[in-house]
């Protein structure tokens, strides 16, 4: 029974490519997406487990400074099972890495998954010249070999470089008396990490250590993947999209089928087949096509993730921080997942049709026009659904107060949108048909709307790709209008200095006192205190026209700068303040080392980007609040053409690297190059989808035009061309497109409207200006008409190459 | 009678017409030769077995298919040699054709079926099609699709839309060949006093020797050639 079903795939191989492409997709490009998540959990998961990560409960200084190597001493004399970490930055070739310092033999078991220093490696890694453990990925971009010695950019030696499979990328691992010369910190450590195996009993913190150390429990979620969950999220979404946007093409294949195998299906029937057998044997066949589909496709994802990965990992390490290593290492899970996705999906794409195929009565005749009405039943309820949607979409954001329900929002938008499109271009084709006369155009309306049924899967997808395009596209194009305004006015002084500590800080300042292209020196300061359990960032502003003119203010009172250099005013970043609830006018308590100081809220101005808090103070009110705060922080204001010359002479002068001296032109054009990077898998992704619509709206077409020339047989015998025919059928596939782009505009509007209100306020805590791009709409819609013009393509070719020979053979009964 | 009839009037000649087709290997020769000649007004119906290339040779009348060799004149234009989109306006504007599947457009209304060739002509008579439409009993029905219609009333639909644009030939494949008896010689009867009333010449497809009595001339087909 299974091969005579199967025969129908061999008389239509091009419906049984249809459905594999389907499959292939749908799989490919989930999978593709969930290999980029799982990669970067584990690399998130490793970078927690790894040394001086958040899995290891530790000790560190209030302040976050380092500290005396006694403090680890006297710890261990008192029974605290602590082991000393150093952890500091050093540049190598000119990238910077992240250093740590560790101690082996106290290290706690649960922190030292990172390195494997053990029996024979312990030796090497304590004896001279001991070893720079580091990953692999690492030692590549180093274009170093494993042994090879290298000086950091401040002319010290590392030790021989050794890879270590397990560690995350962009750290450097060695002994703490190393990294303490290294970093310049001779008897200085950052933490101490405690392990949790029992040691007995032991000594009470504060009277070991009194207020130096403060004790951070060990975390099941790191901060890391708090900060890039909606990063994944937002990668799971669009997925998902695109898995379904294959499920349509998969959907649309198998309906067709079942329809063209109803008289096979009745003779099956007729010759003694239950219908149970039947459906088992549809069933079985549909497992089969779906595991090969399944196959390919994951293949197909391992290779889309690979080419992803460049771009995913440079999104995550600009915006979060977050190391990822550049090769996909994927675990057997994967693939089972994958596989059982495309049977899932190939399952449920085919409920409609084997329900059909169950309940209607086998022993009758094909009917494809009865099975054309049910599909206009179908459209109706579709279009009830798509209503229900829209009143759910309505009030999860009139109710709903997180990422979740912003993503649902999302959901219920383009879904509802989708499931109410067929109605809506039935509508508007039947609006055609009444407004003309001539009977071509008559019969080019009202075919279209006969086409529908379907088309209506395909080009709901279209629909959804291009509307996401629209919306993502244009949140992309608001955020990079707002982002280079907003980076003049954060980045408003010509170099940067951050001077390694006070005394060069006075240095540099006397330099620049003579130099007389330096026309203002802004003293910053930066203290860290945490604001409802957040940690947040104060900045001290002096009272400068630059500031005062090119601060990205969202919200100000008229004197918000002289109560700010009055020292009782506090500006406050756009996300602290929607966290906290916070509006003009409102009273915040700022903890300091001297007491809580009350601040009046005077302005709220936007810090795109920035995961933490922000305040800005006055310069002079923080420094008193904060006695004893370091003051090594400076902008300089300096005729730009000045600038190449004066960077060139303090980088000389003091050794100041890249993170201690920057010039802004040069952190502007970083930043932007950032920028654009983190939006290049949303732009590839968003381009997968319209393509996978594209190939939706061709198979569909395809399939089609299989079962037109009856159709169009009867016009050609009427006395219209087979060109005229050709191009009346290119013309209503342009009309439907062009009906689902323009409709797919407002829809995009709409879901970039969600992403900037609703997705982008929950999953950051800051808010785009909305603004609408008209060319950048107009390039979409026209690269919507050329996906639909290829995909319309090769079936207008066929009609137009069709004989009239076949073309009689829709009349002649006889020969 | 003889496929050669000869007369002044004819507005159909037919010479020396051959077509074959491809099956696998093979090529059968479906006409081998046929001459035929049909007058202004005159109805004529073709007969033969099953395979006698009757429809073949509708469809070259038509223009729906080229002859190997051989000639189709209708008037002073010769059918045979018209590139398709001459053909195609041969049909749309002299034509009338009725199929044995009727091939109605399955999107448009009973209405605009019938309308439909009479307007794509440039010849829409409203009073014609109202007469048409009403005596083939279909003025209750115009505003169904073809697929709500029966049999019988949708070979009506297919009928009046022939007869719309008041062609000079009306050509008909087995147009009851899905009618029972007494439906069927209704029909007939009707396409018959249309044609007169309209004036049109006609050649039917018919397997029934019955409804082949009905038409002035009966022409039989055995083998490819006018026996």
């Amino acid at each position: 029974m299974l091969r005579v079903l199967l025969s129908h795939w061999q008389r239509h191989p091009l419906q049984l490519a249809t459905l594999l492409i389907g499959l292939i997709a749908a799989t490919a490009l989930w999978s593709g997406v969930q290999a980029l998540n799982q990669q970067a959990r584990t690399s998130y998961d490793r970078a927690a487990a790894a040394l001086g990560g958040s899995r290891t409960a530790m000790l560190e200084s209030r302040s976050g400074d380092s500290f005396a190597q006694s403090l680890f001493v006297e710890l261990r004399r008192a029974g605290w099972p602590v082991s000393p970490l150093l952890e500091g930055r050093v540049q190598v070739g000119g990238r910077t890495l992240r250093l740590l310092g560790i101690e082996p033999l106290s290290m706690p078991i649960e922190a030292g998954t990172a390195p494997g220093i053990t029996g024979g490696e312990l030796q090497n890694f304590l004896t001279p010249p001991g070893q720079a453990l580091l990953a692999p990925d690492t030692l590549n971009e180093l274009k170093a070999s494993a042994g090879a010695v290298l000086t950091t950019d401040a002319e010290r030696a590392l030790p021989p470089l050794t890879p270590q499979p397990e560690l995350v990328p962009g750290v450097l691992v060695v002994d703490i008396g190393i990294a303490q010369h290294l970093l310049n910190k001779p008897d200085q450590l950052s933490k101490l990490l405690i392990g949790s195996a029992d040691h007995g009993p032991r000594a009470e913190l504060r009277s070991v250590v009194g207020d130096q150390l403060r004790y951070v429990a060990a975390d099941d979620a790191t901060d890391l993947e708090r900060l890039t969950d909606s990063f994944h999220l937002n990668l799971t979404a669009f997925g998902l999209l695109s898995f379904l946007v294959g499920l349509f093409i998969v959907n649309s294949a198998i309906g067709l089928a079942f329809e063209q195998r109803r008289p096979m299906l009745r003779t099956l029937r007729a010759c003694g087949a239950s219908a149970a057998e039947l459906n088992a044997v549809l069933i079985t066949e549909l497992l089969l096509l779906s595991l090969i589909g399944g196959l390919i496709g994951l293949i197909g994802g391992y290779f889309i993730a690979a080419a992803l990965l460049p771009d995913v990992a440079a999104t995550l390490r600009g915006l979060y921080g977050a190391q990822l290593p550049g090769q996909l290492s994927l675990r057997p899970s994967w693939w089972f997942a994958g596989l059982a996705i495309s049977v899932i999906g190939a399952l449920s794409a085919s409920t409609a049709s084997l329900l059909k195929a169950s309940r209607l009565p086998v022993l009758t005749a094909a009917q494809p026009r009865a099975w054309q009405d049910a599909q206009q039943r179908w459209l109706l309820l579709q279009g009830g659904a798509a209503l229900a949607l829209a009143l759910v979409g309505a009030l999860l954001v009139w109710l709903g107060d997180s990422l979740t329900t912003g993503f649902a929002v999302l959901a219920t938008i383009l879904l509802g949108a989708a499931l109410g499109l067929p109605a809506v271009l039935g509508v508007l084709l039947r609006l055609g048909e009444r407004l003309t006369r001539r009977p071509v155009a008559t019969w080019f309306w009202a075919d279209s709307r006969l086409q529908l049924s379907g088309l209506s899967l395909a080009l709901m997808a279209l629909l959804l790709a291009l509307g996401v395009n629209v919306g993502v596209g244009t949140m992309v194009q608001s955020f990079s209008r707002t982002f280079n305004v907003w980076l003049d006015g954060r980045l408003a002084a010509e170099v940067y200095v951050s001077a390694a500590d006070e005394a060069q800080a006075a240095e540099i300042k006397a330099l620049l006192r003579d130099r007389p292209q330096v026309q203002a020196v802004l003293p910053g300061v930066r203290a860290e205190v945490k604001l409802d359990g957040w940690p947040t960032d104060l900045l001290g502003f002096a009272d400068h026209a630059t500031y005062r003119d090119n601060w990205p203010l969202l919200q100000a009172t008229t004197n918000s700068w002289d109560r700010l250099a009055a020292g009782d005013g506090v500006m406050v970043s756009e996300q602290l303040a929607r966290r906290m609830k916070l509006k003009l006018g409102d009273r915040l308590q700022v903890p300091t080392p001297t007491g809580t100081w009350p601040l009046d809220i005077v302005a709220i101005y936007a810090d795109y980007g920035n995961p933490r808090g922000q305040l800005g103070v006055g310069i002079d009110a923080l420094v008193a609040h904060f006695p004893g705060i370091a003051q090594t922080r400076f902008g300089l204001r300096v005729a730009p053409e000045a600038v190449p010359a004066l960077v060139s002479e303090l980088r000389d002068r003091f050794h100041l690297d890249n993170r201690s001296l920057a010039d802004q032109s040069l952190v502007k054009t970083e930043s932007k190059r950032i920028f654009n990077r983190t939006f290049a898998v949303t732009n590839a992704l968003n381009a997968f989808t319209l393509g996978i619509a594209g190939v939706a709206l061709f198979t569909s077409l395809l399939t089609l035009s299989q079962s037109r020339l009856p159709q169009l047989a009867p016009l050609w015998a009427l006395g219209l061309t087979r060109r005229k025919l050709a191009l009346l059928e290119l013309g209503k596939t342009m009309a439907m497109a062009l009906i689902t782009a323009l409709l797919a505009l407002p829809l995009g509007l709409l879901v970039a409207w969600c992403l900037i209100a609703v997705v982008n306020v929950k999953a950051f805590g800051w808010r785009l200006p909305f603004a609408v791009f008209p060319a950048e709409l107009a390039q979409l819609l026209a690269v919507a008409l050329l996906a639909a013009l290829l995909a319309a393509l090769l079936p207008i070719i066929k009609l137009l190459r069709t004989q009239p020979a076949q073309l009689v053979k829709v009349f002649a009964d006889e020969r | 009678m003889h496929g050669s009839h000869a007369s002044l009037r004819q507005m159909l000649r037919i010479r020396a017409l051959t077509k074959s087709y491809r099956s696998g290997p093979d090529r059968i020769k479906v006409l081998r030769g046929i001459d035929l000649g049909v007058g202004a007004g005159e109805s004529v119906a073709l007969t033969g077995e099953s395979g006698s290339g009757k429809s073949t040779l509708l469809h070259l009348i038509a223009g729906l298919d080229q002859p190997d060799s051989g000639e189709v004149r209708f008037g002073d234009t010769v059918i045979s040699s018209l590139p398709d989109a001459g053909r195609a306006a041969f049909r749309r504007d002299r034509l009338g054709l009725v199929f044995q599947q009727f091939n109605l457009i399955p999107s448009l209304t009973v209405s605009d079926n019938l309308a439909f060739q009479a307007k794509l002509a440039g010849r829409h008579d409203p009073d014609w099609l109202r007469e048409l439409t009403e005596r083939l009993g279909l003025a209750a029905l115009t505003r169904r699709y073809p697929e709500q219609l029966s049999g019988g009333q949708q070979q009506r639909v297919a009928i009046g839309r022939a007869l719309a644009p008041k062609p000079l030939l009306l050509l008909a494949d087995e147009p009851t060949g899905n009618l029972d008896e007494a439906t069927a010689d209704e029909v007939m009867r009707l396409v018959r006093d249309l044609v007169t009333r309209s004036g049109c010449s006609f050649l039917m497809v018919t397997h029934s020797e019955r409804l082949a009595a009905l038409l002035d001339r009966q022409v039989h087909l055995r083998a490819g050639l006018i026996a």
